[in-house]
Order: C-alpha cells, then sequence, then structure tokens
C-alpha cells in the first residue's frame, strides 16, 4: 500500500520537474572569437578552454539569475576576414548578448566597427593599446595594456641606470604593438634605443640580430615576443656569450618558455600577470584566492597550466557574469553594468572600469619577475 | 666588438642554416630528377622526423638512437603511404594537378600532426651538449658540426647511390626520359616510390638534427620546405654538391642581410634570391644550360 | 550566343534578388564575401584555366588594392573611387612589366615565382608598418560613397560588389568568347604550336596577366571600403591557395565554375564550423580528392556524375527487366 502512493508521488514530482524544466527561461547566449588554429592559436586555445571552464562551472552551480549561459565559439585563425565574419554571424545569426574576444590586436581591430554598428558589448583579450584607447562605447579589454608592462620593464632599468637599451621584437601583432610602445616610453625614462630590430614569428636562428646588437652599445636588451621566439632570442643569447641583462614580456610568462630555453632562461627578467606566481604572493594579496582557483581548476580539466593568457578569458567571463547578474540579459544593459565595474579582483589585476577607461588596468596590474634556477622569483 | 668578428659570426651562423636548407633542399632534388614533380609537401616531413623523435625520445622515452631510427622509419612510411595514396592515382598528372595535390597533401599532414601532437613548440636536447664552440672570433654550437656532418655523408651516400648502383643509376634515366627507362624494362612507377621514399627519409633526417636547435612544432615545415626549395632552385635541382652550395649562399646572404640590412626584411631575401634566379639563370648558378625538347 | 546572353540573365537576376530572400540577416554578410570571392575567382581563372599559367600569388594583387586603397584614403585622404582607380592602373601597369620575366617560366618554375612573389608582397605589408601598420593592420578605412549615398552596410555594399563583380564576369565571359579566348585556350593547349599559327603568345600572357592583376587590384579597393580594416594575414600564401582551389573546385576554365567554386569555398567554414579542428583536415582532402577525381571541377564533374548515375540506373533495371 505505502510502495504505492510512494510511487505516485515520485511521478508526480518527475511531471512537475519536467514541466519547470520546460518553463525555465532560455539560455543567455554568449559569443567568443578565438584564434584556436593558425599563428596566435597558443592563445586562442587556452582562452576557448578557460571560458568553456567558467562556464560549465558558472552553469553547474545554477548559472545567472538561474539561467544558463551558453557560450558560442568561433575559430578566427588569427585573419581579420575570418573574425569578421565570424562576429557578424554571432550577432545576426546566433543573436548573442555579448562577445568575447579575440585573442589578438588585429583581430580586435577588424571587428570593432562590426560592434559598435551592431551595440553589442565586446570584451577582448588582446593587449594593443588601441583596442581601447580611444575609447570605444561598446568595447572593453581584460588583458594588460602592453604600455604598462613596457611601463614596468623601463622603471626597473631606469632604477638600475641602464639607459642604452636594444629592443628585439617579433613582428607579428603583439610584439609590434609592443615596439610601438617601447618606442613611445623610452624618453620618459632617460632611455635611448640603440639597436631596434626584429625578428619573423617563426625563425629559428636569431644570432645575426643579437652579433649586431652584441656589437653595440647597448647596456641592455629588452625582447618582445610569444613563444618560441624568445627561447630561440635566449638559446642564442648564451651561445654568443652575449653579456647583457636580458629582459622579455609578458608574452613569455608561462613555465613553457623556461622548457624552451632550458639553461638559457637563467637571469632573465619579465613583468607578468600575477597567475604566474600565485603560490609566490602573500595572502593579503586581494587576488590570490581567484588566482590560486584558476590554477587548479584549469590544471584539473586540461591537465596542463592554467597560464597567463587562459586569465584574460577568465576575467571576461566574470566580468560578463557580473555585469549580467546586475543588469539583466539586455545587451546595452549589460554594458552599462561592464562600465560600472569596479574593483573586481580577477585573474589579469583589479579592473576598475569607467566611462574614460574601458582597459580597467593599472601598471599594478604587473609584478617583475625573474627566473632563478629555472623557477620564478619575485623581484624586488 | 669589431667588424671582423661580427661579419665571422654572420658568415659562420650563415653557415649552419645554410646546411639545414641544403639538406632540405636534396630531398626537393631528388624527387624533382626522378619524376619532375615538385613536392610542396616535402617540409611537411622535416616536420615529421622533428616531432616523431621528439613523440619516440620524451613520450615514450626511448633511447636517443632508437627514437632517431623510429622516427625515420616512420616518416618514410608516411611519404611512401603519401606517393601511394595521392600521387600514383593521378589520372592527369599536369604540373598544376601535381602542384594542388602536394600542397593539398601538405595541409593534410600538418592538419594530422596538429591533432595527434598539439599545436605546441617542443624542445629536444642536443645530441652532444650545448657548450658554444668559439671558431676564429665566433661561435657554433656541438649540434651544428652533427649538422655539417651529416650533411656531408647524406652527399656522399647520395652520390653512391646515384652513380654506382644499379637502383640508382635507374632513377636517373627515369629522370632524363621515363619513356625511355621504361623501354629498357625499368618500372618506372617503382623508381617514383623509391624517390619519394629516400626524399621522405633524408628530409626527416634533416628535421631530427635541427630540432635540437630549433625547436619542433607542427608548423614549422612551411618556412623550411620553400627555403630548402630556393635552396634546391640556386644549386639547379642537382643531387650533389650545387644544392649544398645553393644552400649554404641562401643561409650566408641571409644571415648577412639580417645583420647588416634589415632584419624584418629578413625572408624576403631568400625569395628575392629565388625570383632572380629563376629570372636570370634558372638552371641555377651550378649546372650547365639545358634545351627543352618541344 | 543567345544562349550565353539568356544564362548570364538569369544568373544577374539571381543576384539582384537574392537579398530580398535573405533579408538583411548573416547570410548577406557571407554572400558579399562570396561577391568579392567571385571577382577574384574569375580573374585568376582568365589566367589559371584559360592561359594556363600557374599563379600561386594572386592574393599579393588583392592585397596591394586593399593597402593602396587603405592608405591613400585614411593617410592621404583621397577620394575612394580615384583611389581605386589609382590603385588598379598601378597595380595594372606593374604587373604588365613583372609580367615579361615572369611569364617566361613555365609549370613548376612559374608557381614558385609568382609564390615568391607574393611572399614578398605580405612581407612588406608585414614590415612597413609606418606605412601599413604592419601585423596590427590600418583600421578606419572610410566607406565608399556615391554623393551622399554612403554604403556602409552588408545590404548596399553587396549591391556594390556584385555590380563590379557582373561587370567582370560579363567581360570575361565576352573575352572567352572572342578570338582574345580561343587564342588563350590555343597558348594553354602548346604554346609553340600557337606562335607557329601567329599568336603573339608572349604578349597575351602578358596581357591577360596584368587583367588579372587589375580585376585582383579592385576587388581588394572593395573589400577594404567594405571591412573599413585590413591586414596582412588575409593577404598571404594561405589566401592565394583558397583562390586557387577556388578555381579548380568550379572548373578550371568555366567562368559560372568560379563562382560555384568562390561561393562553396566561402561558404564551406560555415559548415566546417561543426568540426571545430577537423577543418583543416577536411580543407587538405577536398583538395587532394577534387584533383584526383575531378580534376575538371565540379561544373563538369557533377553533370558526368549524374549521366553516369543515371546511365548507371538504367542498366541495372534493364538488366533485372
Amino acid at each position: 500500500m505505502h510502495s504505492r502512493s510512494i510511487s505516485v508521488l515520485l511521478s508526480v514530482m518527475l511531471v512537475l520537474t519536467m514541466a519547470g524544466a520546460a518553463l525555465a527561461a532560455p539560455p543567455i547566449k554568449i559569443g567568443a572569437l578565438f584564434a584556436v588554429t593558425g599563428p596566435a592559436s597558443f592563445l586562442g586555445e587556452p582562452e576557448r578552454n578557460t571560458a568553456q571552464m567558467v562556464i560549465d562551472e558558472i552553469n553547474k552551480s545554477g548559472g545567472v539569475k538561474g539561467r544558463t549561459l551558453q557560450l558560442i565559439t568561433y575559430d578566427t585563425q588569427g585573419d581579420a576576414t575570418k573574425a569578421v565574419q565570424a562576429a557578424t554571424r554571432l550577432i545576426k545569426e546566433d543573436k548573442v548578448v555579448a562577445i568575447i574576444g579575440p585573442s589578438t590586436t588585429g583581430d580586435s581591430m577588424a571587428v570593432i566597427p562590426v560592434v559598435e554598428k551592431a551595440q553589442i558589448p565586446l570584451i577582448s583579450c588582446a593587449a594593443g593599446l588601441k583596442i581601447t584607447e580611444p575609447v570605444k562605447k561598446w568595447v572593453f579589454k581584460t588583458a594588460q595594456n602592453d604600455s604598462l608592462a613596457v611601463a614596468k620593464i623601463f622603471e626597473h632599468l631606469k632604477k638600475h641606470k641602464l639607459t642604452k637599451v636594444a629592443i628585439l621584437t617579433v613582428s607579428d601583432s603583439f610584439g609590434s604593438s609592443g615596439r610601438e610602445q617601447l618606442k613611445a616610453q623610452a624618453a620618459n625614462y632617460g632611455i635611448q634605443l640603440v639597436v631596434d630590430d626584429t625578428y619573423g614569428p617563426k625563425d629559428t636562428d636569431m644570432t645575426a640580430q643579437l652579433t649586431k646588437i652584441r656589437g653595440s652599445q647597448a647596456q641592455a636588451l629588452v625582447c618582445w615576443g610569444t613563444n618560441p621566439g624568445p627561447a630561440v632570442v635566449a638559446r642564442n643569447a648564451k651561445q654568443l656569450g652575449l653579456k647583457l641583462p636580458i629582459f622579455m614580456s609578458h608574452g613569455v610568462s608561462s613555465k613553457k618558455f623556461i622548457d624552451l630555453a632550458g639553461d638559457a632562461s637563467e637571469s632573465i627578467i619579465l613583468p607578468s600577470g600575477r597567475v604566474l606566481v600565485a603560490d609566490l604572493l602573500p595572502n593579503s594579496d586581494k587576488q590570490k584566492k581567484s588566482l590560486m582557483a584558476f590554477v587548479k581548476d584549469y590544471q584539473k580539466h586540461y591537465k596542463a597550466e592554467g597560464d597567463h593568457f587562459g586569465g584574460h578569458a577568465w576575467d571576461a567571463v566574470m566580468l560578463l557574469k557580473g555585469a549580467i547578474e546586475r543588469g539583466g540579459d539586455n545587451a546595452a544593459a549589460i554594458r552599462d553594468q561592464l562600465e560600472k565595474t569596479h574593483g573586481f579582483a580577477g585573474i589579469g589585476g583589479i579592473f576598475s572600469f569607467s566611462p574614460q577607461d574601458h582597459s580597467g588596468l593599472t601598471k599594478d596590474a604587473f609584478v617583475l619577475v625573474e627566473i632563478k634556477h629555472k623557477d620564478w622569483v619575485l623581484v624586488k | 666588438m669589431q667588424l671582423t668578428e661580427q661579419l665571422a659570426q654572420y658568415v659562420l651562423s650563415g653557415f649552419s642554416t645554410g646546411a639545414i636548407y641544403a639538406l632540405i633542399g636534396f630531398g626537393f632534388a631528388i624527387i624533382y630528377n626522378s619524376t619532375s614533380i615538385i613536392n610542396f609537401a616535402q617540409g611537411e616531413f622535416v616536420m615529421l622526423g622533428g616531432m616523431l623523435n621528439y613523440f619516440f625520445l620524451t613520450t615514450l622515452k626511448l633511447p636517443l638512437i632508437v627514437a632517431i631510427v623510429l622516427a625515420i622509419i616512420f616518416a618514410t612510411a608516411s611519404g611512401v603511404l603519401f606517393e601511394r595514396l595521392a600521387i600514383r592515382p593521378l589520372k592527369a598528372p599536369t604540373p598544376l594537378s601535381l602542384v594542388i595535390i602536394t600542397i593539398g597533401g601538405s595541409i593534410l599532414i600538418r592538419g594530422l600532426a596538429m591533432l595527434i601532437w598539439g599545436k605546441d613548440t617542443h624542445s629536444i636536447p642536443s645530441f652532444s651538449g650545448s657548450e658554444p664552440i668559439n671558431l676564429a672570433g665566433a661561435t657554433i654550437l656541438p649540434q651544428h658540426l652533427w649538422i655539417f656532418g651529416i650533411t656531408l655523408l647524406v652527399i656522399g651516400i647520395n652520390k653512391l647511390f646515384f652513380n654506382y648502383t644499379i637502383t640508382g643509376k635507374a632513377m636517373r634515366a627515369c629522370a632524363c626520359s621515363r619513356k625511355a627507362a621504361s623501354l629498357v624494362g625499368i618500372d618506372v612507377k617503382r623508381m617514383v616510390l623509391f624517390s619519394f621514399a629516400i626524399s621522405s627519409a633524408m628530409g626527416s633526417m634533416a628535421g631530427i638534427i635541427i630540432a635540437p636547435l630549433t625547436m619542433t612544432a607542427y608548423d614549422v615545415g612551411i618556412m623550411l620546405g620553400l627555403k630548402g626549395f630556393c635552396a634546391a632552385i640556386i644549386g639547379g635541382m642537382s643531387s650533389g654538391f650545387g644544392t649544398v652550395l645553393g644552400g649554404l649562399l641562401l643561409g650566408i646572404l641571409e644571415s648577412l642581410g639580417a645583420g647588416l640590412i634589415s632584419s624584418g626584411y629578413k625572408d624576403a631575401i631568400a625569395f628575392i634570391i629565388l625570383l632572380l634566379i629563376l629570372f636570370v639563370r634558372p638552371q641555377g648558378l651550378f649546372k650547365k644550360t639545358e634545351t627543352e625538347r618541344v | 550566343m543567345k544562349r550565353e546572353i539568356v544564362k548570364f540573365l538569369l544568373f544577374a537576376i539571381s543576384v539582384m534578388v537574392a537579398p530580398l530572400i535573405f533579408k538583411g540577416g548573416y547570410l548577406l554578410n557571407v554572400l558579399v564575401f562570396v561577391g568579392i570571392h567571385t571577382m577574384l575567382a574569375v580573374g585568376l581563372n582568365l589566367l589559371l584555366g584559360f592561359a594556363g599559367q600557374i599563379s600561386l600569388g594572386q592574393a599579393a594583387f588583392f592585397g596591394l588594392g586593399a593597402y593602396l586603397s587603405g592608405i591613400l584614403t585614411t593617410t592621404y585622404s583621397v577620394n575612394p573611387w580615384l583611389a581605386m582607380a589609382l590603385a588598379a592602373l598601378t597595380v595594372g601597369i606593374l604587373a604588365f612589366f613583372i609580367g615579361f620575366p615572369i611569364l617566361k617560366l613555365k609549370g613548376h618554375y612559374l608557381a614558385m615565382a609568382t609564390l615568391g612573389l607574393g611572399i614578398i608582397t605580405y612581407i612588406v605589408f608585414n614590415e612597413a608598418v609606418d606605412l601599413t601598420g604592419g601585423p596590427s593592420g590600418l583600421s578606419g578605412i572610410p566607406n565608399i560613397s556615391l554623393g551622399t549615398f554612403v554604403f556602409d552596410s552588408d545590404g548596399k555594399n553587396y549591391y556594390l560588389i556584385w555590380f563590379f563583380t557582373l561587370v567582370t564576369i560579363l567581360l570575361s565571359l565576352n573575352l572567352a568568347h572572342s578570338r582574345v579566348g580561343r587564342a588563350l585556350r590555343a597558348i594553354h593547349d602548346s604554346e609553340v604550336a600557337a606562335r607557329v599559327m601567329g599568336i603573339n603568345a608572349r604578349l597575351l600572357k602578358v596581357q591577360i596577366f596584368a587583367l588579372s592583376a587589375f580585376i585582383s587590384t579592385i576587388a581588394g579597393s572593395l573589400y577594404a571600403h567594405t571591412m573599413t580594416f585590413v591586414s596582412p594575414a588575409s593577404f598571404g600564401f594561405n589566401f592565394s591557395i583558397e583562390l586557387v582551389t577556388m578555381v579548380i573546385i568550379g572548373g578550371l576554365g568555366s567562368i559560372y565554375g568560379s563562382f560555384l567554386g568562390a561561393a562553396i569555398l566561402t561558404l564551406l567554414p560555415e559548415v566546417l564550423r561543426a568540426f571545430q579542428d577537423f577543418d583543416i583536415i577536411v580543407y587538405g582532402l577536398i583538395l587532394i580528392l577534387i584533383t584526383m577525381f575531378m580534376p575538371g571541377g565540379l561544373i563538369r564533374g557533377v553533370p558526368t556524375g549524374l549521366t553516369f548515375l543515371l546511365s548507371w540506373l538504367k542498366r541495372s533495371r534493364s538488366a533485372n527487366a
């Protein structure tokens, strides 16, 4: 007798739950543009992985105000034409309320006209200063401006009275953006650029450029690029017996760089987002909690190091989450709420947006680290 | 730092990269000489050599020699497979269709490598340490010596093979005239297969010995293949010293250009040289003029 | 001849009507790019399919058009129409003069030379940062306008681009059915025989090379004003190969085939999105399979395949009867 009433009760509960699920609100659609394949895949792949991971987690813990988030990712292949086509598809076909990415400055600049016209908020994960300067109403970014990284390095150089500097930058979007900043800010720190050379993203030998630098008056070398180029530069420098202090960009702030450069990585200094040295930070650091969670999560999900670039996507998704929580699922409301974000402790830094500042970070977003015995050490 | 020391370094570095280009150029020359096909996928065999070696060495943790031999075997097998599946069944082997098929093949091989091994760059330890060696004020690494040595060895073996063995001579006969060769009883199809096999073996060997210096990833084949091709053209598609000289010349000019003129346009130098050679002396710098039958 | 005119009119009408069916949706944006790619493919087909000259560097002319228009209209505030004309003329003349030494080469050597040209051009786009904006590209390129009418939406750009594309198709059809077209085909078959017959093969090849470059440059200018942004990555070796693939898939020497090839290859990434990282493999496979089994392209392969299928069905039915 009892068992029959129990099964009736269970069936009623089942029906009610199913009805409830059917009546639940549709998911909130978020678009993502990442360079998952192609020359910038070292950016796009960790970004896509991270974005998906975070969205899954948000959905698992109940979504945003009871609604699930749906991430629609398209691969731009690092090509501006494909980025524009994908952005148009996200907006017109998939009807997303916001877009995160793209991964590169080039792709970002290409889609800005599209999102400005369609009035959909964009949170770019690329480093170029010109993405948010001058400010565009619908465009934000989570990657630290390369201008901040340059400032950090130049500050250090000035402190140590190294005024004649050689720069070696990669001839892609990341490198040329950095080069612009290096040239623009040198005079502010009393620094003279005695050599301004470049190398190609797939080059395997930089001894010619380094020989030229060795023969110049340079007192320090700043190399701006992403793996594997800087590793080759480091190794070549060691081969040539180059005695200059070497500085790299945040483009190589990952264990991968140390793997590739091996012994040649010793004593190299670079600015890095705090994610690299999460475990070295004091507990009082406001970002430490998010950082440790991100690193552990990524390691669990993808069996790889949660790096600097994945962090940009993490920040983008979490910023969106906050904006949706406060403003609902309307594109204009999301944009307004994003602009009001203040003191958000993310992976890349502590974000505070304003109508004049859509990049939200200061140079404290970076810490200066040095490689000692194949591990990171904070530079005082 | 005196100018002479700088120049010495440019030349020596150029020599090292040049030897790499020469080794890759051989692969092009061998296939071209037996089949008149330019194998655009040649660079991918170089990539496969390095990636397979990394796989066997680091993932499967096999000893170096075993890893190298296995890498060459697997790369050669891919070369043979490629010839069998993509080249041999071709009904209308016009230059255009061959170009497209080999390009398609290179895209396919690259895509497979990307799926299997991911997009990361990997480093491989040098064969015999990485202490720089000083030579007249310039430095090279022990791995560079390996590259020189193996390149010379390969040329030597090639010369012996093509000049003193029946199979080698048969392959040269095919290069001269396929019809005549088949008339004297040479199995032309098999010679084509051999040329692909030898070529992919050599390409993978090149990839294996340069990987400790350049690191390896799924897309290193593209540029290396193109530069190797330039070396072969400069050398006149010869299977001997011509290509070596072509490669060395290319490497040195690139290095000098990067150091003395502009590092950004370094790659353009290789292709400008290519264009000049093609315009002015298409048979290469080191070969006598050929005539073409109508 | 009448058939050709009817075919073209039907095609043109379908092109004009299409946006009314695909009202302002995402597909309209794709069709804009199909238009640009068709123009490029038709231009390349004249060189590749009719004259039989392999060119692996077509993206260079496309890029030159885009960058010249872009630079002239942003840095020097030149009127877009004037910039487009200047760019096309300059590149056309340049191509004419480069054509002489380059087209002396044949087969693989020609392929490599055009490849080299393409790569050198790409490197210049990438390295001449002060002029081209370098790897991060050139932004802020104005939309094209006709008086006060600005072409600033997908719908408007569609008609602008397809106007030029239809003109290109008309011109090419005209060319194909003229003495020049026959001369080109003669050169393709056997250059020596054509020469013997009195055709100035050398000059004709160079002229077609220059015409092909001219068309591609105009396509590049239109592209720049539609996207309002250009970056070097879109004009590299990969895109040159894509263009050759379009021509081959459609069918060498078939103008409408080039449209088919362009349409398929522009729509393909949309279809392949489902495959994620596998799309690069699928692309390589398509190249290999089409070259092996359908060397005449789809425009001939599909009807042939269908006839073959029908006759096979007929045979099996009569066998069973």
